[in-house]
């Protein structure tokens, strides 16, 4: 169980036009099941990095392994075909289509994966099934799923987010933020459904946040700007 | 990728009010640009239709346009008359197998007289060589007595045996009358989709009798001639404003025109209707092609609309769209998105102007058949106009692509994080 899950050496990735690098990292590793909390000033490339490992951006120089495959290897639509199979993403603020009802965000995730949906549907009789349960995992259920999700408080929009990001199993949950918009009491109680549901699932959770009291949910702690070396060269001395 | 139309639909469902005007705009431009065609069509259908049989057109020397337009179509007004010794010569020619007078010029509440002989009725012809016949009644036999077309015994609410008063001129308002001399309605014409029906017939004896006390369009003061008393003068016309000419054999036809033209005692013009209505759509085609011009870029116009709110709506769509990118979607999906939405609006559009069209035509062809004797064919779509449909959709469909790409450009550079 412990191989790596992500594997990044030698990265560096600049904005077009701009000559010095964004970010730079030498080598970064996550292994199954871990609980990373990543942290860092604005600007420390935390943006950057998820944008890497989703595939949208292709880093100049070295290497980023995701479940053992080499991201920077392929080409754009089989890295938006591998994010769509392997990566749930929870953002911090509007993580729904307002136009779709509460199930129907969830099940996007399968519609545009069929390994995801091939694994939602081992678990129940239809993607909309799967959906309802995660939801009601997360405490949503009966006369909401039918709700414009416009209508949603941020905490529940936040927890559809989650279900979406979880249907079908990834391997990997990316959440940039997830918390900020809710209050510390429901920070808590959202962090401890996530952590839950990918316990059950058994998926690695990479966490982004600048709110460093919420670390102590994680087995392990990194700082971006610690191990960005283009921000650390940035800084004055 | 089979959930992307559905996705589209709904996406476009959440905005249906902004795009719900642009459906109407485009339906709207491709309805005109369609009606356009047909009326044009239609038009030139139901004038060709208007004559038949009829080999030559004989008046006084004018363009054979305007001849045609006021001896067949009832438009406008004869500048000169012909005179009856003329019409005599051209009858006798060894070639023409029958003539037929046409005296015009005075009305009845707006529709044409035309003073004529009961020859007309058997002679004249239309569309496909059909005969002129009786919904009531029959000919005039007698001086004061008429046959009025289908439209007029409508309109009017006239039937057999009714008496009607002509009026000295042509036009609806303030025409001096013949009232002294009111004619009997003895037959009404059956429905033709012609001027004929837009005609009221009287002998042409009877523009004589009525015109006995009359000079220079005006009653001649304290001279009154009764109508039992017009049988004692000379009834015989001293001109007529056209004639109809039927051949022996069309083969004849350039022989009898070259002999009218040449006619030395007279300045007359023989026409052939075809040949005049070719002429006619020469000059008529201009604007035809410019009004089909205008309504083009009225579509044009409506689909920039259509490209303007979908990139306008495209701003507050960013997150939509990262959203979107981060289940998976390829940016190539994101540009099937936007373009198969702008894409149904425009053939949803165009549909619905079609039908549109086709319920305005049905609504609107009996006015136009009785007010312009313009026959609008009633029709979903035609043959012709299908090409017109297809260029509109087709420009439609290439507009959809700026909104596509612009969405596609954008959704690269955003990726999973929209700069707002």
């Amino acid at each position: 169980m412990n191989r790596a899950v992500i594997d990044i050496r030698d990265l560096r990735f600049a904005w077009p036009g701009q000559d010095a690098p964004c970010l730079d990292i030498e080598s970064l590793q996550v292994e199954a099941g871990e609980r990373v909390f990543i942290h860092g000033p604005s600007g420390s490339g935390k943006s950057t990095l998820l944008g890497l490992l989703g595939g949208v951006l292709a880093a100049q120089r070295g290497s980023i392994d995701v479940l053992g495959t080499r991201l920077e290897k392929l080409r754009p639509a089989q890295r938006d075909r591998f994010r769509a199979d392997h990566i749930g993403f929870l953002f911090q603020l509007f993580n729904l289509i307002p136009y779709l009802s509460v199930v129907d965000n969830v099940v996007l995730a399968g519609q545009f994966s069929a390994r995801r949906r091939a694994q939602a549907l081992a678990s129940s009789a239809t993607l909309r099934d799967e959906a309802i349960r995660l939801l009601a995992d997360l405490d949503l259920g009966g006369a909401l799923l039918e709700r414009r999700v416009t209508d949603l408080s941020v905490g529940q929009q936040q927890r559809v987010a989650a279900a979406r990001a979880v249907l079908g199993r990834p391997e990997i949950i990316v959440a940039d933020e997830p918390t900020s918009a809710l209050d510390a009491d429901r920070q808590s109680a959202f962090l401890d459904l996530l952590l839950h549901e990918c316990d059950a699932a058994g998926t690695t959770l990479l966490f982004v946040s600048h709110d460093h009291r919420l670390a102590a949910h994680f087995t392990r702690e990194i700082a971006l700007h610690g191990v960005n070396c283009s921000w650390r060269e940035r800084q004055p001395a | 990728m089979t959930h992307l139309p559905g996705l589209a639909l709904r996406s476009a469902w959440n905005r249906r009010h902004t795009l719900g005007l642009t459906l109407i705009a485009i339906a709207l431009s491709v309805a005109l640009l369609l009606g356009v065609d047909r009326v044009r069509q239609d038009a030139r259908a139901s004038f060709g239709q208007s004559v038949s049989g009829t080999d030559l057109v004989v008046g006084a020397r004018t363009s054979p346009v305007q001849l045609m337009l006021y001896a067949v179509f009832r438009i406008g007004e004869a500048t000169a008359n012909m005179s009856w010794a003329g019409y005599e010569k051209i009858s006798a020619h060894p070639l023409v197998a029958w003539a037929v007078p046409l005296a015009l010029g005075d009305s009845h509440r707006g529709y044409s007289v035309v003073g004529t002989t009961r020859d007309y009725f058997d002679r004249f012809s239309y569309g496909a060589g059909k005969k002129l016949a009786y919904a009531q009644g029959e000919a005039f036999s007698t001086v004061f007595e008429a046959v009025i077309g289908a439209d007029v015994a409508q309109r009017l609410g006239y039937r057999a045996g009714d008496r009607i008063v002509l009026n000295h001129g042509a036009g609806d308002v303030d025409l001096a009358e013949h009232s002294d001399k009111p004619f009997i309605v003895t037959g009404v014409l059956s429905r033709t989709g012609t001027p004929v029906d837009r005609s009221v017939h009287v002998p042409l004896e009877a523009i004589e009798a009525i015109h006995l006390d009359w000079q220079g369009g005006a009653p001649i003061p304290g001279v009154a001639i009764a109508p039992e008393h017009v049988t004692k003068f000379d009834l015989r016309p001293k001109a007529i404003t056209a004639m109809l000419v039927g051949l022996k054999n069309r083969a004849g036809v350039f022989r009898v025109q070259r002999h009218v033209n040449e006619l030395k005692d007279e300045a007359l013009v023989a026409v052939l209707p075809a040949v005049a209505l070719d002429q006619l759509w020469q000059v008529v085609g201009v604007a035809e092609r410019v009004l089909l011009a205008v309504s083009a870029m009225v579509v044009a116009v409506g689909l920039a609309g259509l490209v303007a709110v979908v990139l306008a709506g495209l701003n507050e769509r960013r997150r939509e769209l990262a959203i979107l990118r981060s289940v998976g979607a390829r940016p190539r999906d994101i540009f099937f998105l936007l373009t198969l939405e702008a894409m149904g609006v425009t053939v949803v559009g165009a549909l619905l102007g079609v039908m549109l069209l086709a319920a305005l035509t049905a609504l609107f062809a009996p006015l136009a058949a009785s007010q312009y004797g313009l026959v609008l064919e009633p029709r979903l779509i035609a043959r012709s106009e299908l090409a017109l449909l297809a260029a509109a959709v087709g420009v439609g469909i290439l507009a959809s692509l700026i909104p596509g790409y612009r969405a596609y450009r954008l959704s690269l550079a955003d990726g999973l994080t929209p700069r707002l």
